[in-house]
């Protein structure tokens, strides 16, 4: 049998695990470590994962590799059928392409590739992991979404950025951590080449720091935002809405 | 340890309360880690690995991605909440898991019933006794059972949580190491498919012995810390 002292001793452990849960929901809110996706059955997991990494991994950088190991046979994985505006523009060599930037910007801007390039660039040798499994190192050659986000003013209260590509049913965000972070890039080249199509060309975000499904190809439009609760179902992106999870650092 | 009596306190009510918890979340952690390897059944060594690279072996079964040429036709994409619930009982495991290690280490558990000494005359001896298929003694842990447990505990599952968190981008931006001391992220990847088939190998050798000492009186042990005399 169970002695009293033993159940005191219980009902105290659980009362204090039942309270530290609420202390840590708190903590967790004020400082932006739960994700839009914490509802649900998986929440609680998706929330310590994001939590964990984040205070973890705020300023750390994507593993980087030499140049020897790229990949001589990266995968493009396959995407939705072109439709005809996309057939367009890649008949039209992508010249009039236009990333938009707005919402919490002090002045919306709209860029071409070619006004892209005049802002800094940098090249990164990075690994795309997929959830699947496999992954492939390339060298990513952009502009850091950071300056594009300071070349329109972002205002200080933006919490994520939300980007879309002109696959309408492709979208998604990131908090600010992972937006101004300088490993966080609008690729428009790979591999010393323009970005091939099958790998996202002509501009895909790449977002090293987590798996392949949150650098989202054939970007077209960056929002900046201080709730997602409004954009899609509320979830952050695409992916929650697919069953998959917003946070991918793991 | 005193013999067992009529009935004797044998599994402290933590090391119970763990034992469950774990258990549930190794069940859904084995479903949900097939359900992530049927995605890309094919394993690599190495930093790198796609179908436009040769694996170090593939297993003969479905895949769920068109992108994966099998050969035994695609199965549905279940990938989504496999992921989220085999993260989530790996929390489940690992906060368990240091509870129940914490608690063993002052409880004198460790010490007392894990720590194994290498004898290889007691080993021997138990497994002769095993396949006599004689009663093993059940006043105390045997060599064999200390080797089992430790190992498991100290070895296999700290392994298959570090080669579980190599895979992880964000993980291995902070700590870059983990994944470098593998061999790379396909080596963590592989690593932890032979260490999850390890630990299926410990559970099921586990149960059968469960089975084998009289499985409702180890269930009553397991789940309310007495056995009846045999």
């Amino acid at each position: 049998m169970i002695s009293r002292r033993k159940m005191m001793t219980m009902g105290a452990a659980g009362v204090a695990g039942i309270a530290g849960v609420a202390v840590a929901d708190r903590l967790a809110r004020r400082y932006g470590l739960v994700p839009p996706d914490s509802g649900g059955l998986y929440g609680p997991g998706e929330t310590l994962n994001y939590a964990s990494q984040r205070l973890l991994t705020r300023h750390s950088l994507a593993r980087e590799f030499p140049r020897s190991m790229i990949s001589k046979t990266p995968f493009a994985n396959e995407v939705a059928p072109f439709k005809d505006d996309f057939k367009a523009h890649m008949a039209a060599g992508f010249t009039d392409w236009k990333l938009t930037v707005d919402g919490m910007v002090a002045h919306p801007i709209s860029l071409s590739l070619a006004d892209l390039k005049t802002l800094p660039m940098r090249s990164q040798i990075t690994e795309v992991a997929c959830e699947e499994g496999w992954s492939y190192i390339a060298e990513w050659i952009g502009t850091p979404l950071h300056e594009v986000l300071k070349a329109a003013g972002v205002l200080p209260q933006a919490r994520f950025v939300v980007y879309r590509s002109m696959d309408t049913d492709w979208w998604d965000s990131v908090d600010m951590a992972d937006a101004l972070h300088s490993q966080t890039l609008l690729t428009y080249a790979m591999n010393g080449g323009d970005l091939p199509v099958g790998f996202g060309g002509p501009l895909r975000l790449r977002v090293p720091r987590q798996l392949g499904y949150k650098s989202v190809k054939f970007l077209t439009h960056i929002t900046a935002t201080d709730s997602l609760k409004k954009i899609g179902k509320g979830l952050g992106s695409a992916s929650p809405e697919g069953g998959y999870a917003w946070y991918a650092g793991i | 340890m005193s013999p067992a009596s009529s009935s004797t306190q044998r599994h402290s009510v933590v090391v119970r309360i763990t034992h469950w918890l774990i258990f549930v979340a190794f069940c859904a952690l084995l479903l949900t880690g097939v359900e992530i390897v049927l995605s890309h059944p094919r394993f690599y060594w190495g930093e790198t690995g796609n179908v436009n690279m040769q694996p170090l072996f593939s297993l003969h079964v479905a895949s769920s991605r068109g992108t994966v040429p099998t050969g035994y036709g695609v199965l549905p994409d279940q990938n989504g909440w496999s992921r989220a619930l085999h993260f989530q009982s790996a929390w489940m495991l690992v906060l368990a898991g240091m509870v129940y290690v914490l608690f063993s280490l002052g409880s004198g558990h460790v010490r007392r019933d894990l720590l194994p000494a290498l004898r290889w005359s007691e080993i021997r001896q138990v497994l002769a006794g095993y396949l006599r298929g004689e009663k093993p003694d059940r006043s105390r842990y045997n060599a064999v059972q200390r080797w089992a447990y430790f190992s498991v505990v100290f070895v296999v599952f700290p392994l298959i949580v570090w080669t579980g968190l190599a895979m992880s981008p964000g993980f291995t931006s902070a700590l870059p190491w983990s994944v470098e001391l593998l061999g790379g992220r396909q080596s963590a990847r592989t690593l932890h498919f032979f260490l999850s088939a390890a630990l299926l190998l410990f559970v099921l050798v586990h149960v059968a012995m469960v089975v084998h000492a009289g499985f409702r009186r180890k269930m009553r042990g397991m789940t309310l810390g007495e056995e009846e005399a045999a």
